[in-house]
């Protein structure tokens, strides 16, 4: 049950994560300053520079302060989407940049609109180059979702507590399935997108083995 | 006379404090290949790339038929549709498969169906001699070929122009002829283009008319036989003395 909650809550986070990700590193990219100093740059550095804990308790904590009721769940959401979205956003905006602008200037030389050229030219090209770089994230913020444990969200450790309480059984025993549960989940997911990297990857762009030794 | 297609008057453009553009008018007709040749970092690839905006020239005015497209508000994605540019790099979307490189242009800018911009795509690699190769993806062609895919790449948005930036710089000497074939076939039917190259055999037996640049400025226009026979500036004669001596120096 608990592992379900910590899936979904990771699914959650990754996806509000990439829907804010995106624009947030094409606004970075290709924003003028306006949009990149008063818009990306603070959001980018806010969440990545304080600790998801805190981050958590300041979205709960301060909701409430401010007479707004969040739920756990969607202070929890905002908290660590918004932390994925920098994150991914700093992805993203690696894999856009390392694209040649050659093909940028063709789009643009075809008479494509520069939403369209991002659209159809620079993304699908940068998300492919983006699939080992988000699964580091992935792991991350799968593994993260222990935290809003804090909230009293009852994902995956909080069962794991409340196990160990119910049972006064071997807290140890119980912490070593939950990570086992963590590793065989991250594992899997990363396998799954080792699949999409090797199945979008680019005919004639895939790095070739090294035969000569070095 | 023939229509005029392209009309260019005194164009300026700098790069911070260095002039690249000092100055520079012409005109081109429709059906004419009109060939630009100079030495190198004279301007002649910054000239093309502030015809489509790709830069935008800081001074002059530039028509495309009767439309001045230098007019500020001008919607200048509609006027490049109708320019085609060959990229000195080739430039094709690496993640796109040939076919899918000439189609997206008709289907994404032209807002054609699929179907019609594919039969358009089909008809210009054919055209272009690689109805074999649709399916390949650009690093799976070699340059002569991915050359030869921009080019149809250009050709499916049915352009009033083509401008081709040193379309075989970046070639093996074995894979320049295939791509020069295309184009020498793209001049027999009449297609309006301007040709910055260092193909001096492909400018003199090709060109309607030739531009000789040199910093920044246009020395000499006329047609082949005038220029390479009878350049008028000593700075074109010493142009061409310098590669016949090349040449030459081939030969041996």
């Amino acid at each position: 049950m608990g592992s379900l909650i910590s899936i979904e809550l990771a699914l959650a986070f990754l996806g509000l994560g990439f829907v804010v990700g995106i624009p947030l590193a094409v606004g970075e990219v290709y924003g003028n300053k306006l949009v990149k100093n008063l818009v990306v740059l603070p959001i980018v550095e806010f969440f990545r520079s304080i600790p998801a804990l805190v981050l958590l308790f300041l979205f709960y904590f301060g909701a409430s302060s401010l007479n707004l009721s969040l739920s756990p769940f969607i202070a929890a959401l905002l908290a660590m989407g918004f932390r994925s979205a920098a994150y991914q956003s700093q992805i993203f905006r690696g894999a856009i940049k390392s694209i040649d602008v050659g093909q940028m200037q063709a789009a643009r030389s075809i008479g494509m609109s520069k939403f369209k050229a991002i659209r159809y030219i620079i993304l699908p090209q940068a998300l492919r180059i983006s699939i080992p770089g988000w699964s580091n994230e992935y792991a991350c913020v799968l593994k993260d979702t222990s935290l809003v444990y804090a909230l009293g969200i009852t994902e995956l450790m909080r069962q794991g507590r409340y196990i160990v309480a119910r049972t006064f059984g071997n807290a140890i025993l119980v912490y070593v399935i939950c990570a086992l549960i963590y590793f065989i989940i991250v594992h899997f997911g990363v396998k799954l997108l080792d699949f999409l990297e090797e199945k979008y990857k680019i005919p004639g762009y895939e790095i070739k083995k090294v035969t000569t030794r070095v | 006379m023939a229509q005029t297609i392209l009309k260019v008057e005194n164009l300026h453009k700098s790069y911070g404090k260095t002039e690249v553009i000092k100055g520079v008018s012409f005109e081109v007709k429709k059906s004419e290949t009109k060939v630009i040749i100079g030495p190198s970092g004279t301007g002649k690839s910054t000239l093309l790339r502030c015809i489509n905006q790709l830069d935008y020239p800081d001074k002059g005015r530039v028509w495309l038929e009767d439309v001045e497209i230098t007019k500020p508000h001008i919607d200048i994605n509609q006027i490049r549709a109708s320019i085609g540019f060959v990229f000195q790099s080739f430039n094709l979307f690496t993640h796109l498969t040939a076919l899918d490189n000439v189609r997206i242009g008709p289907m994404r800018v032209r807002e054609m169906k699929e179907e019609e911009a594919t039969k358009i795509a089909l008809e210009e690699l054919r055209r272009v001699g690689l109805e074999d190769k649709i399916h390949h993806y650009p690093a799976q062609l070699s340059g002569g070929q991915q050359q030869r895919v921009s080019i149809a790449r250009a050709l499916a948005m049915n352009p009033k122009l083509i401008l081709f930036d040193e379309p075989t710089s970046a070639l093996d000497p074995e894979l320049i002829g295939e791509v020069l074939e295309v184009m020498i076939n793209l001049a027999k039917e009449e297609v309006t283009m301007i040709v910055v190259t260092h193909e001096m055999g492909f400018a003199s037996s090709v060109a309607d008319d030739i531009i000789f640049m040199d910093d920044g400025m246009i020395l000499e226009e006329g047609p082949p036989g005038k220029i390479f026979k009878n350049p008028k500036h000593k700075r074109t004669a010493k142009f061409f003395s310098k590669i016949t001596q090349l040449e030459g120096e081939k030969a041996k």
